[in-house]
């Protein structure tokens, strides 16, 4: 789960990093009132959870209070890659000297937390990384100790802070494993984080991502999970709600199968034969009819899809229970486009025999199951 | 010869009177694994499909001569039985779980490592020796035993490729899936090292996916050293970035972890890159 910059900025507060004096605001009005109170010119924030913000537009300078509210009133509302941006958050506009980057997330090789430190901030740390990978310091945390103060110290060392700063800089690095612990977090940055030109360290943009797999232990985002649908679309939440792995594309041939590679894999043979899959649907392992028959519901709300393309290979999924959910689905809705099922494995006879009486045929392989529903696909776009 | 399992595996199974557990353990026992004990906390006493139920792995160690154990135990607790199994001694863990927190996974993964003892997983359908161990949740009769490793990120997708290679004749060692998550125990590389000293392994098929650079470091260690033949097939070319496909590790960020990438790597590296899945048993009768 990906949280909010000043959501973030809210737990950096907590854990005593410093962040520029602001607030959040979801109109002009409040924007201006809150630039009234800061007292001087104030940065003007999109609140929103894709990357490349700034270059999009959604970071913005005011003078004056009026100003403020005339930005807001321009960004609040308007959209950075197709979200609509509800909140601007409204902070004191730093005098920078200059940028750094500090960050923790997990090195999968490694197999462990690494934090990263660079003198190069502001920018994206990938790029970076390409350009000048002399000037990214690392530092594997270990998973069992934890991360040490003398190791954040020599870390920040590296990047030429010195003196009393080298001492908060270290301070910062150890709050942020900090927060990886207490919140169970995948990544947490802060890019840039700012030294002023009186000499202060503040963290002026913040990123957090949670793991999604430990959100149990974590009945504290509950309510931020509330504002977490605005990454999302409708069928996107409702798959979200009923457990189901499901992307969604912009091609018109839809997507169920059992197993996260082996759905990928059907896209990808779906591409290969010239057609484009409307999504990525996994029903999981050991899926009943009702799972089936949900998939099946969600896919089809999509306008875009012409055609249905399943595919199942039976290891703990039963092909009898992957068919009745089809039937049970075509029933209740009153399924309109034409399905392609590929089915094999486990209860294979059975699955074939309710389909085949249902009228719908069954192929055996993959490959050419996806040549069948690409070529239906373009039928139907060309009788269009 | 083979890898990791065989006849001489004997397994306890953890969380084995959950229903995962127990319909497991009755696959597992029909495919002729040695399942000699399984473990439940407060359950000690009773029996699942005939194999004793123990409250402890320790416990159930002095009364069975075990060295491998399967997990079957849920996300929040299976950190917890991975430890247990360790700490008891045990050599080789299969973790099915999935959704295991990546700081638990992280965590247990290094005090394996410490003790030498082998993690494969987490989420992952296990690891199986045609005709003599399956250690795991995959439809054993699509596998037959031959000459063919295979080492995969998938699930499903191991099984189609593996029911290919068995109707086109070519049987396995072992097929072993190192599991979809971004952080595991076993990886490419660790597990090409095995098939390399195992003499009845002729060739391996690698299954990826994007997300990660594990089949970029398995293509340098290849280079470097691998002597047999490798097939692979990558998933995820037409995914998108930024988005979770399934598994928590198939995840494109930023500019990393693509297919094309990966394929780049793994044919540099002189491996056999197949577009279709079915293509695989197709380079192998090129090859051997």
């Amino acid at each position: 789960m990906k949280l909010y910059e000043y959501q973030a900025k809210e737990i950096f507060k907590k854990f005593g990093i410093s962040i520029p004096r602001g607030q959040i605001a979801d109109t002009p009005e409040e924007c201006k009132k809150i630039a009234e109170e800061i007292g001087k010119p104030v940065a003007i924030k999109a609140q929103v959870l894709v990357g490349g913000r700034g270059k999009a537009g959604g970071i913005k300078f005011a003078e004056t209070p009026e100003e403020a509210a005339e930005i807001a009133s321009q960004i609040l509302g308007s959209q950075i890659k197709g979200i609509k941006i509800e909140k601007v958050l409204v902070e004191e506009k730093l005098e920078i000297e200059n940028e750094l980057y500090f960050g923790i997330t997990v090195d999968r090789s490694a197999r462990k937390y690494v934090a990263i430190v660079s003198s190069r901030g502001g920018v994206d740390i990938e790029e970076v990384a390409e350009k000048y990978p002399e000037e990214i310091i690392k530092h594997y945390v270990d998973p069992l100790l934890g991360f040490q103060g003398f190791e954040a110290r020599d870390l920040v060392k590296k990047i030429g802070l010195k003196g009393r700063n080298l001492i908060i800089a270290a301070d910062i690095l150890n709050k942020l494993w900090k927060i990886v612990e207490k919140y169970d977090a995948e990544l947490v940055e802060i890019n840039p984080l700012i030294k002023t030109k009186d000499d202060k360290l503040i963290a002026a943009d913040a990123r957090l991502i949670i793991d999604d797999n430990a959100l149990f232990r974590h009945p504290e985002f509950e309510k931020t999970m509330e504002t977490e649908g605005k990454e999302f679309n409708e069928r996107e939440l409702k798959a979200r709600k009923e457990g189901l792995a499901y992307v969604e594309l912009d091609g018109n041939i839809g997507i169920i199968g059992n197993g996260a590679g082996l759905v990928m894999a059907t896209l990808d043979m779906v591409s290969l034969y010239g057609g484009k899959p409307a999504n990525f649907l996994d029903v999981g392992g050991g899926a009943d009819p009702k799972r089936m028959e949900t998939a099946l519901e969600i896919i089809l709300s999509n306008p875009r899809v012409k055609v249905v393309f399943i595919n199942i290979l039976g290891g703990i999924t039963r092909c009898d229970w992957m068919a009745k959910g089809i039937i049970e689905a075509r029933e209740r809705i009153k399924i309109q486009v034409p399905l392609v099922v590929r089915m094999v494995g486990t209860m294979e006879e059975a699955g074939r025999k309710i389909l085949q009486e249902a009228g719908i045929d069954v192929l055996d392989s993959m490959e050419e199951a996806a040549k069948r529903a690409v070529e239906i696909a373009n039928r139907i776009a060309g009788d269009e | 010869m083979a890898i990791l399992v065989n006849n001489k595996t004997r397994v306890i199974v953890q969380g084995i009177t959950g229903t995962q557990g127990s319909f497991h353990t009755k696959l597992m026992l029909e495919y002729g694994t040695k399942v000699v004990a399984g473990v439940t906390p407060g359950k000690g006493g009773q029996e699942t499909h005939g194999v004793p139920v123990y409250d402890t792995v320790k416990e159930a160690l002095s009364e069975h001569d075990a060295n491998a154990s399967i997990i079957f135990v849920p996300a929040p607790f299976a950190k917890d039985a991975v430890l247990e199994g360790i700490n008891a001694g045990l050599e080789l863990i299969v973790v099915i779980t999935e959704h295991i927190p990546i700081k638990d996974a992280i965590q247990m993964i290094e005090v394996a490592k410490r003790n030498n003892v082998n993690i494969v997983g987490p989420n992952t359908p296990g690891v199986i020796t045609p005709n003599e161990c399956k250690l795991g949740i995959m439809p054993g009769h699509i596998f037959k035993r031959g000459e063919i490793g295979i080492i995969s990120r998938s699930g499903t997708l191991t099984y189609e490729i593996a029911s290919n290679l068995t109707r086109a004749g070519f049987g396995q060692s072992t097929c072993l899936g190192i599991g979809g998550d971004p952080v595991i125990g076993i990886n490419f590389i660790d597990a090409l090292q095995m098939f390399v000293n195992d003499d009845e392994t002729k060739a391996v098929v690698l299954i990826g996916e994007i997300g990660g650079d594990a089949e970029e470091k398995a293509a340098e260690y290849i280079k470097r050293e691998f002597t047999k033949p490798v097939a692979a097939f990558i998933a995820g070319r037409t995914a998108p970035p930024g988005k979770r496909m399934g598994h928590a590790g198939a995840i494109i960020s930023g500019r990393a972890g693509t297919a094309e990438s990966k394929i780049k790597a793994l044919k540099r590296a002189g491996v056999y890159v197949v577009e279709k899945p079915k293509e695989i048993s197709e380079r192998l009768k090129e090859i051997l």
